[in-house]
């Protein structure tokens, strides 16, 4: 092993385009948070029901409307976290039952306790959650969050829809990249007529308001179909609108890139047509892509949120973030519950990383400039 | 200029014509006919429909011909004017609709023109600031704007109004104007309700075009032709506003064709949040009932509002850019 240090610009010229990449963006911090804020996201999609307190599903008339629980770290000075439990309290004036907290009772919480059966994974069948407490009485729990009507605890409910809503936004990504890089490669690739209608078909339905269509499609749903049909449907008529933008970035690559001097020496060195495409021209806008991707994201957040708001997107049973904050559509029941509001914080956190990572990836996609 | 103007026209022709066929195909997917569901709901309510009324419904909306002849039969009562029959309100469809529409347009075109007048000077204060401390300010409102939903941003503000100042937010008018003739007290009713919406619908937009605007005209001001205004001895003033501002001007002309499907789109979403008598939330019941004619019409209406507003951007950019009229020539 060598053992002379290599100065800046060395390092600069002996490193892969991957390595400079990363060094580009490194110095966004904001994207370099947002990327960590995602990955966090993303672990609470895969560990949803390990980190959730109670079957998001169970109701119980008796836990309506309970209000956040705080969580108390020292108990006599020694670390023994415990939440309060819960009294009832009937309001003099509207006779409505409240609940509040009970400083005599103190539930202490147990990490990796047990709690209801699911499956790690979806492969592992297991009952052990990241916290609880012990169930004592009826309204005896830990309600992070609070609770919503039909006493369904509101952090396992919003920690399940975060599995559901950050999924459909991939796959409805996933969908419209595939969409985005057949017909812009296509447009940019052979030009003439064929991009000429591709991009008279991009300018139409940019130039149709989405919403009234989705609600319409979305609506005509046969209303037997199962949650996973309803969410298969939902993804497609998302990214069926939502192919536009990457289908223009890949577009303006390959007409930016067909130019080039290297693409021109492979043509002459007889490189087929695929091998340029997949060995030359891809990987240089790969990083492009990828970028165009997390920026196409929020909008597919956006989107889903917005038909299940609605009650045109996915339907309950499912729970994600568009069918929580349906129950806090009116004023009445914000006003009775404002911790309804809760499930907005991951909708716009989330929306607000997706796009900072995309800025940051997309100036570091191109490192040589 | 003409051979534009007309190329436009037929590219608008054609965006409507494919709205038409979208539409149509949204009208035909619930199962079962109009004539179907039209005995479904007389017969629901009582009374009865004789088979020949039945017949001469199926011959009018040429029912169990092919697809292609009643979707020309569709289209050409759409043309003149004949929309329909609504089988929730038993009513008309244009009767429905009526001054929903209008005020539809009323709030999105004003919630264009306050996304202009705010992202204009915002936009250029922060491209000849770049990097102060109101530029960053305006950078993270920017983003916030961008990020949150506009149904989300209704619903909180709403919160917040109650909370704070007990406000019941929503609606369009007083309900002593509700059913009110119109009049210029009624008018200002309107102006006065239509603020938070305008404000919510603006946002996205609003904090968009800020960003446009601002790299436009950053990358304006580097030109040497800047410095150029500048050594002669122009008032920095002048030197901004006389041609990088102008040059920069061209994402406000075509934001009527991009922004405004959007404000269309939130209005829809909004309405509903806020309990606006615009077309969305009569849009999400027919939805909901499955009442066809009255669903599509509002679809098909509002595309066609949206194809006009592109229409005239294009037409606004020809006008504003002197750059796209030469090229013409």
């Amino acid at each position: 092993m060598s053992v002379t240090v290599l100065t800046a610009e060395e390092r600069i010229s002996h490193a892969t385009q991957l390595q400079l990449t990363w060094w580009r963006f490194r110095k966004h911090k904001v994207a370099l948070v947002s990327g960590v804020i995602i990955l966090l996201f993303y672990l609470v999609v895969v560990l949803a029901d390990f980190l959730a307190t109670s079957d998001p599903h169970a109701t119980d008339a008796r836990r309506s409307f309970i209000p956040p629980q705080a969580i108390h770290l020292f108990d006599d000075g020694k670390f023994r976290p415990h939440v309060y439990g819960l009294k009832g309290i009937r309001d003099p004036r509207t006779f409505r039952l409240r609940y509040a907290p009970d400083p005599e009772r103190k539930l202490p919480i147990r990490f990796l306790g047990r709690g209801y059966d699911y499956n790690l994974l979806g492969l592992i069948p297991t009952n052990i959650h990241l916290f609880s407490v012990e169930d004592a009485g009826p309204v005896d729990g830990i309600f992070l969050l609070g609770t919503d009507q039909l006493g369904r605890d509101l952090w396992s409910r919003l920690i399940v829809a975060t599995r559901i809503s950050l999924s459909i936004g991939l796959a409805g990504v996933g969908v419209s990249l595939v969409l985005g890089v057949l017909l812009g490669g296509i447009s940019g690739l052979y030009g003439g007529t064929v991009d000429t209608i591709i991009q008279r078909l991009i300018e139409l339905l940019r130039s149709v308001p989405t919403i009234p269509l989705w609600m319409g499609l979305a609506a005509s749903l046969p209303a037997d179909w199962s949650v996973l049909q309803v969410y298969f449907a939902i993804t497609l008529i998302i990214s069926l609108i939502g192919w536009t933008d990457l289908a223009r970035v890949v577009r303006g690559r390959f007409m930016a890139l067909r130019t080039e001097d290297f693409i021109l020496a492979a043509e002459l060195a007889g490189a087929s047509r695929g091998r340029i495409i997949f060995r030359h021209m891809l990987p240089s806008f790969f990083s492009h892509i990828i970028a165009a991707t997390s920026l196409a994201l929020p909008a597919m957040i956006i989107s889903e949120t917005s038909l299940s708001f609605l009650g045109l997107g996915l339907r309950p049973p499912a729970i994600s973030w568009g069918i929580l904050l349906q129950d806090a559509q009116s004023v009445q029941s914000l006003a009775l519950a404002p911790w309804l509001l809760c499930s907005a914080v991951p909708v716009i956190v989330a929306i607000l990383a997706f796009n900072f990572l995309g800025d940051g990836l997309r100036d570091a996609a191109d490192p040589y400039g | 200029m003409l051979a534009y103007c007309l190329r436009r026209l037929a590219l608008a022709l054609v965006t409507i014509w494919s709205i038409s066929v979208l539409t149509f195909i949204i009208i035909q997917l619930p199962p079962g006919d109009f004539a179907d569901a039209y005995i479904a709901q007389l017969s629901s309510s009582g009374s009865t429909v004789s088979l020949d009324e039945v017949a001469s419904l199926r011959e009018m909306y040429g029912l169990g011909q092919p697809m292609h002849v009643q979707y020309f039969k569709w289209l050409s009562r759409m043309v003149v004017g004949d929309f329909g029959y609504s089988m929730e309100w038993r009513r008309p469809v244009v009767d429905v609709i009526g001054d929903r529409l209008w005020l539809t347009l009323a709030i999105s075109v004003a919630a264009l023109i306050v996304t202009w007048g705010l992202a204009l000077p915002i936009g250029i204060y922060s491209a000849v600031r770049q990097y102060s401390a109101g530029d960053y300010l305006f950078t993270l409102v920017g983003f916030i704007g961008l990020a949150v939903p506009n149904f989300l941003l209704a619903l909180i503000l709403m919160y917040l109004g109650y909370t704070m100042f007990g406000l019941s937010v929503g609606g369009l008018f007083s309900p002593e104007f509700e059913q009110a003739p119109w009049s210029w007290a009624k008018f200002l009713d309107l102006l006065t309700h239509m603020i938070l919406p305008t404000i919510v619908l603006a946002t996205a937009g609003t904090a968009y075009l800020i960003r446009i605007m601002r790299a436009n005209l950053l990358d304006e001001l580097r030109m040497p032709y800047v410095v150029t205004a500048r050594a002669k001895g122009l008032p920095e003033w002048r030197v901004i506003m006389k041609y990088p501002v102008r040059v920069a001007l061209n994402p406000f002309a075509s934001s009527v064709g991009y922004i405004f499907p959007h404000i269309v789109s939130g209005s829809i979403i909004i309405s509903l949040v806020l309990a606006l008598p615009t077309v969305g939330p009569l849009l999400l019941r027919a939805l909901v009932a499955q009442d066809m004619f009255l669903a599509g019409t509002i679809v098909l209406l509002l595309g066609v509002l949206t194809v006009i507003g592109t229409f005239v951007s294009d037409l606004l950019l020809m006008w504003i850019d002197p750059r796209i009229r030469f090229q013409i020539h």
